[in-house]
């Protein structure tokens, strides 16, 4: 079989396991493979701006937040459901991107400089959404919880299992969104740009236009990930939603499973929830109760993984199924 | 508002910046140096602060002594960091070495909490709440104290890079990483010695700022972001830039928790970043790349 012939008998393998999943896991793996959607839809939204051309953002809990926060706004104070909330949850993230992009890049920022200006304008927001009281401040915005047995998908409340079909949709459309994107003119300048964007801008590549349009394009997609979010908790709080943190544990994905990869965003994002998840289940039956255990063993891994897997997971992986590495 | 008042708020700002640029001066040398942004700079800073916490209670030595030893160790820390861990992510892209030091962060960070769980503590010396005044301005003891110590500190670096020939030599390696290694400078070794000195500068600023401040775990990655501002606002690899934009950093953070509100006050400095970025990106005093 050939390498193309091969990933697509993989994606189906991997899609009929995951459509049937909700029915024949319980509702903790149905929660825990909806977490692990969302770090998959997510990481291949940074993975755009990253992994295709090469601008590395450490501010993207700024677009979860900022799409969060607007879906939810809209629903709390006018009762107007995500479907029409997310159109105006992705044109607020093409906004910031937008505008971050164009000063950044106008200002020729680029590397350390340009990531800790995505920190900046995160941080700056996180500060700036505690002092919102419409949209409750520090002590957090609220979606009223309604535990209903049928689906509304109109208004995203509903069971867990359309939770996580919602969600597999999503990644779903995202990963060939993705796969298009790199074949397309598009993904071959990003590429371009990444590997040296000196050399792809004396090719006549308007390198500002490009990076402009990864910003944005990766922004739009993580404000769907935010809205989808405002609606699975049900509560925002802006020191959670815009920490550093977050945007930490967004990109922890793409890197670890390969970045710049297709399947990497999604590998990477099982590796590290369920990863996450053992390590709290074997703490749990171990009896240990001290804060921290987790996060430091979490740690280790992360440094073991970076040390030893410089490209992350997936090309590794790939190599041995006989795919491309991409 | 009366105007003493004002003084008072800048002057107690002016003093906690110096130590803030004393702890920016530290990731400031590194990534002059290494050109490797330390992801982990305020988690060394708390597990300073608790070391001196530690050493205090154990011992019952006045903190400005424990900066000796608290330094020593952290030299040698930083040291067998760079050379153990970081050394072999020179050539690795940035993200890689990024996600190395975030990695090495969170394990900092947690294995605090492990250790001393979420509480603040604190080192209470019998000259905590002394001050003096001259005129209507009040000082604080201790933030004289600990401005001064930041102070020279600082000073003994730049005499350090400037005088000594070792200082001489990592000038170089920050210069022409080639050129150093053709004239046959130990490279690795500067590295590993310039992220030692880094972690010795960190140190003598957490152990002052135990004396201002309480510490917990959580004010690691804080840290780090005020570090990253300062540095950034002062010129990233800038020496005085590092400590001007700690000195202006502490101003306008006071300034805004008298006039704005106490909560505001990072959003302030956050402010004065992107603006630096946009339209300095080199720094105040940083140099044109």
């Amino acid at each position: 079989m050939s390498p193309q012939r091969r990933a697509y008998v993989l994606l189906a393998i991997i899609a009929a396991a995951l459509i049937v999943l909700p029915f024949v896991s319980g509702s903790y793996v149905l929660s825990v493979a909806t977490l692990i959607l969302f770090f998959a839809f997510t990481g291949q939204a940074w993975n755009v701006m990253m992994g295709f051309a090469g601008q590395l953002s450490l501010g993207h809990s700024l677009y979860v937040g900022l799409g969060a926060y607007v879906a939810a706004g809209l629903f709390f104070h006018y009762g107007i459901g995500p479907w029409a909330g997310v159109w105006l949850a992705i044109a607020v993230c093409v906004a910031a991107g937008a505008a971050i992009g164009f000063l950044a890049f106008r200002f020729g920022i680029s590397g350390v400089y340009f990531a800790l200006l995505t920190i900046a304008f995160a941080e700056f927001t996180r500060i700036g959404f505690d002092h919102i009281d419409w949209l409750g401040g520090p002590a957090g915005l609220f979606i009223k919880v309604e535990q209903r047995d049928s689906w509304d998908l109109l208004n995203l409340r509903g069971t867990p299992v359309m939770f996580y079909f919602v969600m597999l949709a999503l990644t779903a459309g995202a990963f060939a969104f993705c796969s298009w994107l790199l074949r397309s003119r598009a993904g071959y300048y990003w590429q371009a740009i990444r590997e040296n964007e000196d050399a792809a801008q004396a090719l006549g590549i308007n390198t500002f236009r490009w990076k402009m349009l990864a910003v944005v394009i990766s922004a739009a997609m993580t404000g769907v990930s935010g809205v989808f979010f405002a609606f699975y908790y049900n509560n925002l709080f802006p020191e959670q939603i815009f920490h550093i943190s977050r945007s930490i544990e967004i990109i922890l994905g793409p890197i670890i499973g390969g970045l710049g990869t297709l399947f990497g965003p999604i590998l990477g994002a099982v590796v590290l929830t369920v990863l996450a998840d053992g390590i709290t289940e074997l703490m749990a039956l171990a009896g240990i109760e001290i804060p921290g255990v987790k996060q430091v063993f979490y740690g280790v891994c992360l440094l073991v993984v970076i040390m030893f897997l410089p490209h992350g997971i997936w090309p590794t992986i790939a190599r041995r199924l006989g795919l491309k590495e991409r | 508002m009366p105007i003493d008042l004002v003084a008072n708020v800048v002057i107690a700002g002016l003093l906690t910046g110096l130590v803030y640029g004393l702890m920016a001066l530290g990731l400031s040398v590194i990534f002059g140096v290494v050109r490797v942004v330390n992801f982990a700079h305020g988690e060394m800073m708390t597990i300073a602060m608790y070391a001196s916490v530690v050493l205090f209670a154990a011992l019952g030595l006045d903190p400005l002594l424990l900066v000796v030893p608290i330094a020593a160790a952290f030299f040698a820390f930083g040291y067998v960091l760079q050379a153990g861990l970081i050394n072999p992510f020179i050539t690795r892209p940035e993200h890689s070495q990024f996600l190395l030091l975030v990695a090495v962060a969170i394990i900092m960070v947690n294995t605090l909490l492990m250790v001393f769980g979420p509480d603040a503590r604190n080192v209470q010396t019998d000259y905590q709440l002394e001050s003096f005044a001259i005129g209507p301005i009040l000082f604080d003891k201790v933030r004289v104290i600990s401005a001064a110590m930041a102070v020279a500190t600082s000073a003994a670096l730049f005499a350090f890079f400037k005088l000594t020939l070792t200082g001489k030599a990592i000038r170089a390696c920050a210069d022409n990483h080639l050129g150093a290694l053709v004239v046959g400078l130990n490279v690795k070794h500067l590295y590993a010695l310039t992220f030692g000195v880094g972690a010795a500068c960190v140190a003598v600023a957490g152990s002052m700022m135990v004396l201002l401040v309480d510490v917990t775990p959580v004010l690691g990655p804080y840290y780090t972001l005020l570090a990253f501002v300062i540095v950034i606002v002062g010129g990233l690899g800038s020496m005085p830039g590092a400590l001007l934009g700690g000195v202006l950093i502490g101003v306008s953070e006071a300034l805004a928790g008298l006039f704005i509100a106490p909560s505001a006050k990072s959003m302030f400095s956050f402010g004065l970043l992107i603006l630096v970025l946009l339209f300095r990106p080199e720094g105040l005093l940083g140099k044109k790349s």
